[in-house]
Formats: structure tokens, sequence, C-alpha cells
């Protein structure tokens, strides 16, 4: 077989399952997003964006990916350092550290809500120490601050550890040389990490960070275990179009905006943290 | 002044003994070549000058202070490491000047700096690019240029060429010794390449098993080797060794053959002779000639002498064949002598 052809056919399989399991559903929902039965129209749009609660659950999923995936960046790094900085035991608290990777998200907030339940953990320890005299329904509408903590918590704690485990290959690919030649020529522990590891890092912490943002504006079965309806985010609110409205147009008009989002946050990404020509490792 | 002293340092990791009590002190704006095959311990203790490495004991003066528990910036050296360790994400440009902006200089000194040294070492034409533009050598020349803009009080490098083809190595090798002696640097610099460590010295360090076994010019380490394991590590092919019995009154028997030798008291003593230190004559060794190797220069001759391994290099003119005998004369004050049982040089 010619060598010009050889590429072609072996990436025919992967080609033929992307288009079959990926683009063909995703040219269904678009057509029902941009469709009323009949004809081609962005009614679906304006339905959904002009619901009240769409500003509030567009505001809140925004607000959940910029609180949460700074502080799992920053943890990620730091955890990072400290478990490739590690001897003995590196590969046990690497493991420890990827637990939560192995729970699912739905698992995750019921885990959180048995902490912040009414009966749950942190009443019941308020309460014995005496810091408040009856348990609290932390959870609701008059607690806005606490439902968005508890979500944020399990967010943190669910999924910091896919970015841990991306940023501890990347800076095992950063050769040793490079923190000696920085240590020699007057870097402290600090500007190594910021001139060179941060810089050096930056594949993968591109990848990591466009995985969870992507995985932040999806966000769900957590804020539907803590929250409920007190926290409308972007991906309860195509739900309950699709099973409890039974309108799936309007559902597939909200699926394509928050794949939208993602792509535009993922073009954002790839520009900020990209390699310049002849500069990687 | 920047004369270095190191003074019984030592080095174990785990239960391995890299480095075995050194003690060497190298002169202000000397250039010592720390010589040695791979694994005995010659960036082990490179990297205890630098501070990568700790010692297990002993003591690093530098310019008449003790720096062995400073860290590497505040030792007043800088360093070219193997690899060169450019850094990638950085132009040739910030690479230079990376000590000089950690020193917080000002902008305008860092461009003179970095414009000076990067002209000294014909890289001013890349200074905009990184260093996956650049090829093996000028990525040693930027890693040069690093280490010369901090105007260190030593320059420490480790093997700086090994990853160059051998023409741009004997470039480089040049250059490097003329810049090195004009930016008045003490140099310490590793080898485990003869020839370079030969031609660029001013003193060269042999190291065997962790251990320092001379300390000399190179012309002094090639004539007079203080051990049987210089003699045989230096020179290519290296030196020839025959068994010698006393025949009283300071000379001594080889091979058959009597020459004056030591007026020392021992059973026995190891004759040893340069390949290119004798010639054919009427007396001499008996030499039956196996492998006949025409170089150009000259010629090499591989023989056996009493059964021994023995190489021999003539006039490239000299018509040898393999199954000949050769009688050969080593010239008298050429003839080295070694203890057999501590392998030390006997005067
Ligand atoms: N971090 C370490 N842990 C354990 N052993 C080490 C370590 N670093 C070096 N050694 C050992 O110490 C000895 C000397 O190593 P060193 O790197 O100094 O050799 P070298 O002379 O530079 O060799 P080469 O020419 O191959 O670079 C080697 O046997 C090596 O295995
Ligand atoms: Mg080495």
């Amino acid at each position: 077989m010619s060598a010009r052809v050889l590429p072609y056919v072996l990436i025919l399989p992967v080609t033929l399952f992307l288009c079959l399991f990926f683009l063909y559903p995703f040219i269904l929902v678009s057509q029902q997003a941009f469709s009323n039965g009949s004809e081609l129209t962005l009614d679906n749009f304006r339905e959904v964006t002009s619901h009240w609660k769409f500003p509030i659950s567009m505001k809140n999923t925004l607000l959940l990916a910029a609180v949460v995936v700074p502080i799992q960046v920053a943890l990620a790094l730091l955890m990072a350092t400290m478990v490739s900085k590690m001897g003995k035991g590196r590969d046990l608290v690497l493991y420890i550290w990827t637990i939560p990777l192995g729970i699912s998200d739905l698992a995750a907030g019921i885990i959180w809500l048995a902490i912040f339940d009414q009966s749950g953990f942190l009443n019941s320890m308020m309460h014995g120490l005496g810091v408040i005299d009856k348990p609290l329904n932390l959870l609701s509408y008059q607690h806005p601050g606490v439902v968005f903590l508890a979500i944020a918590l399990a967010e943190i704690w669910r999924a910091t550890a896919i970015m841990l485990v991306i940023l501890v290959a990347g800076i095992g690919l950063i050769p040793k040389e490079y923190y000696e030649a920085a240590e020699v020529f007057g870097a402290s522990p600090w500007k190594r990490f910021l001139r060179i590891t941060l810089p050096l890092l930056r594949p993968s912490l591109q990848t990591a960070l466009v995985l969870r943002v992507i995985l932040a504006f999806e966000i769900f079965a957590v804020v539907a275990a803590l929250g409920g309806t007190l926290f409308p985010v972007l991906m309860g609110e195509t739900y309950a179009y699709q099973f409890d409205l039974l309108n799936s147009r309007a559902a597939a008009a909200m699926a394509l905006i928050i794949l939208g989002i993602s792509i535009g946050f993922t073009l954002i990404i790839l520009r900020v943290l990209r390699v310049p020509k002849g500069a990687s490792i | 002044m920047a004369e270095i002293q190191i003074k019984n340092v030592a080095k174990i990791f785990g239960a391995y003994q890299a480095l075995h009590d050194i003690n060497l002190t190298i002169a202000d704006q000397e250039f010592m070549v720390l010589l040695g095959a791979s694994g005995c311990g010659k960036s082990t203790l490179l990297r205890i000058i630098a501070g990568l490495e700790t010692a297990t004991t002993g003591e690093v003066w530098i310019g008449g202070r003790r720096i062995d528990h400073l860290s590497p910036k505040d030792r007043g050296i800088a360093m070219v490491f193997q690899n060169y360790a450019v850094f990638p994400h950085l132009t040739v440009f910030e690479n230079i000047g990376f000590g000089l902006r950690m020193q917080k200089l000002p902008n305008d000194e860092v461009t003179r700096r970095v414009e000076k040294t990067a002209t000294l070492m014909h890289i001013e034409q890349l200074l905009k690019r990184y260093s996956g533009e650049l090829s093996g050598g000028q990525r040693q020349r930027v890693a040069v240029a690093r280490a010369l803009a901090m105007e260190p009080d030593v320059i420490l490098m480790d093997e700086p060429l090994s990853n160059l083809d051998a023409l741009l190595r004997m470039e480089m090798r040049a250059e490097l010794k003329g810049v090195l002696a004009d930016s008045k640097t003490t140099a310490i610099y590793v080898t485990h390449d003869q020839v370079e460590a030969m031609s660029m010295a001013d003193r060269i360090s042999v190291m065997h098993q962790g251990k320092i076994i001379q300390a000399a010019a190179p012309i002094e380490v090639y004539r007079n080797p203080s051990a049987e394991f210089v003699a045989s590590f230096i020179g290519n092919p290296p030196m020839n060794f025959l068994p010698a019995r006393p025949a009283g009154a300071g000379r001594w028997t080889v091979a058959g053959q009597t020459f004056d030798g030591p007026q020392a008291d021992r059973a026995a003593l190891q004759f040893a002779i340069r390949p290119e230190d004798m010639q054919p004559a009427e007396q001499g060794l008996t030499a039956l000639a196996k492998v006949v190797e025409p170089l150009g220069a000259h010629l090499l001759v591989t023989c056996e002498v009493e059964g021994k391994l023995f190489r021999v290099i003539l006039d490239s003119d000299m018509k040898v064949r393999p199954g000949e005998t050769l009688t050969l004369a080593p010239q008298p004050d050429r003839i080295r002598w070694f203890d057999p049982e501590t392998t030390l040089a006997v005067a």
C-alpha cells in the first residue's frame, strides 16, 4: 500500500467511531436546537435565554467555575510539587490523593451532604462542642453562602485529583538539570517554581485546565445533591427542560450553549498558555 | 583572587563511597581538569564544589572563604552543564541574563553584559531565538555565555563538549581555553577525554575510584605518571609494562635484557615504557609483531614480548609484517619503574 494512502487507512476506524458516536448525535442535537418541528429557527435559544432562571444559572455556573478552578489549580500545583519532591512513600501518597477520582460525582455530593446535613457530622460536631444549641439546616435558602461553600468544597475535594495526576506527570518530564542550573544561577526555591516549573509545565497546565473547565461547566450531580433547586446551574436547567418540562428542543439549545461556552474557554486557555515555537522541552 | 581548596572531602551515597578523602588546591586563574573514567566521582566532586551536593565530610574553600555551607548562589561560581541546561522557555538573551536577573541588576546592565558575552561567544545574532531553534554547538555557546555573564570567580564545567561531534569539539576546545584565559576566572573542567584534558589543562587531576591519583601539569602526568593507573590510563595507546627482576647494583632484568634502574631493595618491579619511546636497534627487547596498523603519521605495531602485550609506535616508513621479530631499544631516560605491590612509581 502506498505511503500516501496508509495514514488515512490507519485513522479510518477512529474517524468512523467518532462520526458514529460523536458527530452524528451532535448533528441530531443541533437539528433539534435549531428547529421548531418544521423550519430552522432561533426560537429555542430565545426561549431558554429569556427565562428568568437563565441569568442566575449562568451566573452560578460561571461563579462556581471561577472560584473552584483557580483553587484547584493552586492546590494541584502544590500537591504535585510535594509529590515530586518525595522519595519514599510517593506512590502511596499519590494513590490516597487520587481516591476521590474513583468516586462518582453524585456519590461525592452525597458524602458532603452527610457532612452538611441537618443531622450531619458538622452539626453534631458543632453541637457537641457547644457552638450551637440545636442542629441547623445549613443547606437551606437562608444560608446561600453555606450552600455555595458546600458545593465548592465538594467539587474541590472531588475533582482536584484529575489535575494533580496530569501535573505530576508534567513535572516528571522537566529535566532535573534545569532546576540545578537555576539554583546555581541564583534562583530561590520560589523563583525556581515561578521561572522554571510553571513555564515548563504549560502544556500540562493547558490540558488540566481545559479538562477541568469543561467539567466545571457541566457540573450537575454535586449541585443536585447539595443545593437542589436552591442553586440553579446550566446543566441542572438542561435536565429540567428535558425531563421535567419535556421540552427536548429547549434542552438541546441549552446543551449547545454550554458547548459554546466550553469551546470559548478552551480556545482562551489554549491561546494564553501556548508555547512559542522552538520553546518546548 | 579565587584559590580553591578542597580539604579532606569524602562523599558517601548510602552504602557506596563515591569520594575518598580528596585534597586539592587549585590556584587563582588556574585551569584544572578532573580526568577519569566513567563513575570515578568527577561529577560528584564538581557538584560538591558547586553546592548541588553536600560532602559527607570535609571542607571547601574559595578565595580564603569557607563555602561548603553556603547555597550555590553565594559561592561566586557559575556552571556549564553536560546537557547545557539552556532553558527552553527563554530566549537566548534571557538565558544568558538569567543569573543577572536573579541578582536584580538593572536592565541596561543586564543588556550590556549579555551583549558583551554573546559577542565573545559569537552568538550575538541568536539572542532572540529559543533553544529549540539552536544547534548543539550553539546551545553549548549559550551555556558558556550564561556562565561568563555572571563574571564568576570560579567556573565549573561538567563535560561541556561531550555532546559535540569530533570536529566541533576540537574547535570549541581551543576557543573555550582562550575565552577562559581572558576572563581570568579559575576553572574546573570535568572530562573523560584525555586529549581534551591534555590540550586544555594547566594541571590535570587524574581520578580513579573516588581518589585523586595524581595532580600535575599535563606533560608531567604523561611523562612521569605517579602510579601504574595513571600510566595505563593516559596515552593512547597507554604505556607498556613488563616484569623486572633485580640483577644487582641498580640493574634490572627485563625480558632477558638488563637495564639501569632504581637502587631499590625489591624482589620485583614493573618496567614501563611508552610505545613511541622505542627504536629498532641491534640490541634490545625481542618483540614478535602480531598486528600492524598504518595510521598515516606513524605505524602502530602490536607485539608480544615474553607472551605479554606490547605496543610500539614506529616511523611510518618502516616495513613491518605480522610474524616478524623486532629488536626494540627503549630510550633510557624514558623508562619508568613501578612497585608491583603499591603500584606507585619508584625513582
Ligand atoms: N545520587 C546518587 N546516589 C547514589 N550514587 C550516586 C549518586 N550520584 C552518583 N553516584 C555514584 O557515585 C559514583 C560517581 O558518580 P559521578 O557521577 O561522580 O561519576 P563521574 O565520574 O562523573 O562519571 P561520568 O563520567 O559517567 O559522568 C558512581 O558510581 C555513581 O553511581
Ligand atoms: Mg559525570
